[in-house]
């Protein structure tokens, strides 16, 4: 777009040291991280959380979070501007115009009270690259670009009459409004479904080459900017651990750590197959729920049974009813037909109306844990309330029980018991979660998309740790999840969940095998694969069945 | 709660607290000094005092001289005295109305927030109904119909603030409420009183405290506006408001000794709201505290 430089890169940092102000003292984000990027080159960046990555991606844009300082000896240049001495001014004609952002949450980042058109033109009249007349037809030629559903209207909705990965994906056109040389994509399909993830992938991917832009990747996910890069540079702790072509990384990691990356797909759980003859532990009959001033309801004839001692994964997008299924059974939502039978006797529809030992007998894991344990309290209290509600215990009884259940969760309980949660990483206070749901002695645990906050490495040890207690106290496990690596390792049985419906249920082995069911098949396909060429297939693959149909119509 | 966490009380926790009043801005230990001089000197104005509370020693409006520091009212009464003791009786009282417009409003406040529906409803709109009436008039139209006793002045103007609290409370406990931890507590079965003080209290006691320094010093003000218009706290109690009315027309011959009681009342307001600023930072910025 711009002139032709003769200069190789576009951006080149040099020694990047940046330290955040936390508790006191200041310390290291990043150490000395170096990268450079041609035009049109496509970087990703990888680590897991604290590693770095996001706080390097926007210091590329001359940008520190508040708290945060670039040392002085850093060197950021973007296409012969130091951004660590620009001005002010300087660096903000080059924002938005140059380069441009996409940051992990569009819901967050768009502002709820403009349309969508609108803010997607404000940075082209602001920095004088055109007309606002200009911006929108150019935003409904970029809209059809990428494939919105109706490209000439629905830049004039507001955010929140999208769905997410439309909004997503307008972002990436906002990004591209000025067409700038270099754009950062902060996790932009993080809190994305694996259906919805494919598309955005494929929308950033088109417009990256068409534009021959350059772009800074940022995610977490490996088999992601596999798709995406073409370098990887993989981070910890604000150093530079390995970087190579995307290929021959994929190919042969050098380091221990890029390995282990790479392995924590690995786990996987022997399969049990339950006693047929036994009764199930849990059952819910045809079970519809509405939520009050809903449309239509989200649960419908859903029928599927827990015995003891298995893991039964509900599967399915966000809107599927999966969540929802788990609040009729602990009875926050009472269903408007349809009966949950645990261990032979019909639970009260609503949790008021349940006994304590009902309460007691299916307790409830959290997605964040970091909401679901009070900040307030002690490890001591939020572990030890359980022991006292439920079984009377105190004093001496209840602290062995305590460092017994600390010991169950692979924490040290003089270290832990007296600190606060927000001394815990966030795997830890997924073990206290773990921890408290344990105390209460459950026979079912409701997993509601427990792993999906935590870094890979992270959420395989949950994975493997409940793994373990279900072998040792034969505990039955609800496992909601839209990540299907999680349920490959997990599952014994899987429910597939379609807007409240199950479209399909059996053991692993049989639902993962073909023949699918249809849509199981669209999500097991779009979920992404540790090889750089698997998302151009798949997309190939999906216009040829299109093209059929639409010869065949 | 039980044995170990007894032993935190301890060494190692007043040297922490002794630690972050060392690192308290200026303005912070300002305020720290004056309430406690105001403390001290309520728990002792008997003592500290030259004369009785009410007690005639000398000449009406006696100027400032050797034996009256600050002269004499406009019965003969010591001012120095009366100032002491209405340490005693106008902080007093404020304090007390202001706890009991906290565990009113508070505990309201949080079941609106816990229990929500019709209740909510029906408590929100009647404090709603409360609030449109100013606080001043309203308090002056209530004593006038309850008569003036130190206790009517207490229930009364606690009720109207309460309304402000049960607001602020509500307010705040219903972005606690939909936390899952309430949501873990609800299905473990838990009481409403337990939701109430171990779940949610502790999450909103930083706003609140905040709020409680700030309600302090409105209900203060007002006790002593109050006491100024002559429904307030009643003669021959000593109380800096009254003060300021009872020796107001000394100003006219350009004596400042009204300003005394007056001033008192200024540096205590300023006092707590140097703390409330303080207390406010440290909450928002740091985490660490217990």
């Amino acid at each position: 777009m711009k002139s032709d430089s003769d200069k190789p890169c576009l951006l080149e940092i040099d020694n990047l040291y940046i330290e955040g102000f936390s508790e006191g003292i200041w310390h290291e984000i990043v150490n000395g991280v170096s990268l450079s990027l041609d035009r049109g080159e496509v970087l990703g960046l990888i680590g897991e959380s604290g590693a770095g990555k996001s706080t390097i991606g926007i210091a590329a844009m001359g940008y520190c979070k508040a708290g945060c300082k670039i040392l002085p000896g850093s060197s950021i240049q973007f296409d012969g501007i130091e951004l660590t001495t620009a001005s002010e001014d300087e660096k903000r004609r080059l924002r938005g115009a140059r380069i441009a952002y996409v940051a992990q949450s569009a819901a967050a980042a768009f502002n709820p009270a403009h349309k969508l058109i609108d803010q997607f033109s404000e940075s082209v009249v602001q920095h004088g690259v055109g007309s606002r007349e200009q911006a929108y037809a150019d935003a409904k030629e970029l809209y059809s670009k990428i494939k919105m559903p109706e490209p000439d209207t629905i830049g004039f909705r507001y955010p929140h009459q999208v769905s997410g990965g439309q909004l997503q994906r307008a972002m990436t056109a906002m990004a591209l409004s000025c067409r700038p040389d270099l754009i950062i994509f902060d996790e932009p399909t993080t809190a994305l479904d694996v259906t919805t993830q494919i598309e955005v992938l494929a929308t950033i991917r088109d417009i990256v080459e068409d534009f021959n832009t350059a772009a800074i990747y940022i995610s977490h996910d490996l088999a992601v900017v596999a798709q995406m890069a073409d370098r990887i540079m993989v981070l910890r702790y604000g150093n530079l651990v390995e970087e190579a072509q995307t290929r021959a990384m994929l190919a042969n990691p050098r380091e221990d750590y890029t390995k282990s990356l790479w392995a924590v797909r690995t786990f996987k759980k022997t399969v049990s197959h339950h006693d047929p003859s036994s009764d199930p532990l849990i059952r819910i009959n045809n079970v519809c729920a509405t939520y009050p001033k809903a449309p239509k309801p989200v649960l419908t004839d859903v029928d599927f049974e827990i015995y003891r001692g298995e893991t039964v994964a509900i599967v399915g997008e966000s809107g599927s009813g999966k969540s929802t299924a788990a609040r009729v059974i602990t009875g926050l939502l009472p269903p408007t037909q349809g009966t949950v039978v645990f261990e032979g006797d019909e639970l009260p529809p609503d949790y008021h109306n349940r006994s304590t030992s009902e309460l007691q007998k299916i307790q409830m894991i959290y997605q964040m844990a970091d909401t679901a344990i009070n900040p307030r309290h002690k490890i001591r209290k939020i572990v030890g309330r359980p022991l006292s509600f439920y079984l009377n215990m105190d004093g001496d009884e209840r602290n062995r029980r305590l460092n017994e259940l600390m010991e169950m969760i692979e924490m040290d309980p003089k270290q832990f018991l007296d600190r606060y949660p927000e001394e815990l990483s966030g795997g830890q206070k997924q073990r206290i979660c773990i921890a408290r749901a344990l105390a209460a002695n459950p026979s079912f645990i409701i997993c509601d998309e427990i792993t999906s906050a935590l870094d890979q490495l992270v959420a395989e040890g949950i994975l493997r740790l409940l793994d373990r207690l279900q072998k040792e106290l034969s505990l039955a496990y609800m496992f909601i999840t839209h990540d299907l690596a999680t349920v490959r390792a997990i599952a014994d049985r899987i429910v597939v969940m379609l807007e409240g419906r199950i479209v399909e249920q059996g053991f692993k082995t049989e639902v993962l095998e073909p023949p699918h069911h249809e849509y199981t098949e669209l999500l097991l396909s779009s979920v992404p694969e540790m090889n750089p060429d698997w998302m151009d297939n798949i997309m190939a693959q999906r216009s040829e069945q299109k093209g059929l149909q639409a010869a065949g119509n | 709660m039980n044995t170990q966490s007894t032993s935190l009380f301890s060494a190692p926790r007043l040297g922490r607290a002794l630690r972050i009043l060392g690192e308290a801005p200026l303005s912070a230990k300002f305020g720290l000094l004056v309430i406690a001089t105001y403390i001290f000197v309520a728990l002792f104005a008997p003592w500290i005092s030259p004369f009785g509370e009410s007690e005639i020693v000398g000449k009406k409006f006696l100027p400032w001289n050797d034996q009256f520091l600050l002269g004499t009212d406009h019965l003969g009464r010591d001012m120095l005295t009366r100032v002491l003791y209405g340490a005693r009786n106008t902080v007093g009282i404020a304090l007390l109305t202001t706890i009991l417009a906290f565990l009113l409003g508070g505990i309201l406040g949080i079941l609106a927030a816990i229990l929500g529906g019709w209740l909510d409803q029906l408590m929100s709109r009647i404090v709603d109904v409360f609030m449109a009436i100013p606080a001043l008039i309203f308090a002056m139209l209530l004593l006038s119909i309850f008569g003036t006793s130190i206790l009517n002045l207490i229930v009364i103007m606690s009720v109207i603030d309460a309304t402000r609290i049960y607001r602020i409370a509500r307010a705040v406990s219903l972005n606690v409420v939909v936390m899952d931890y309430i949501e873990a507590a609800r299905l473990r079965g838990e009481k409403l009183a337990w939701i109430t003080v171990q779940e949610i209290l502790p999450n909103i006691s930083a706003p609140l405290a905040a709020e409680f320094g700030l309600r302090f010093c409105f209900v203060f003000l007002t006790i002593s506006a109050l006491s100024f218009l002559g429904l307030g706290i009643q003669p021959p109690i000593a109380d800096w408001g009254s003060m300021v009315r009872q020796t107001a027309i000394l100003i006219t011959y350009g004596d400042y000794t009204p300003l005394i009681p007056a001033f008192a009342i200024a540096l205590l307001t300023v006092a707590v709201n140097f703390i409330i600023d303080w207390f406010l930072h440290k909450s928002s910025g740091l985490k660490d505290e217990v």
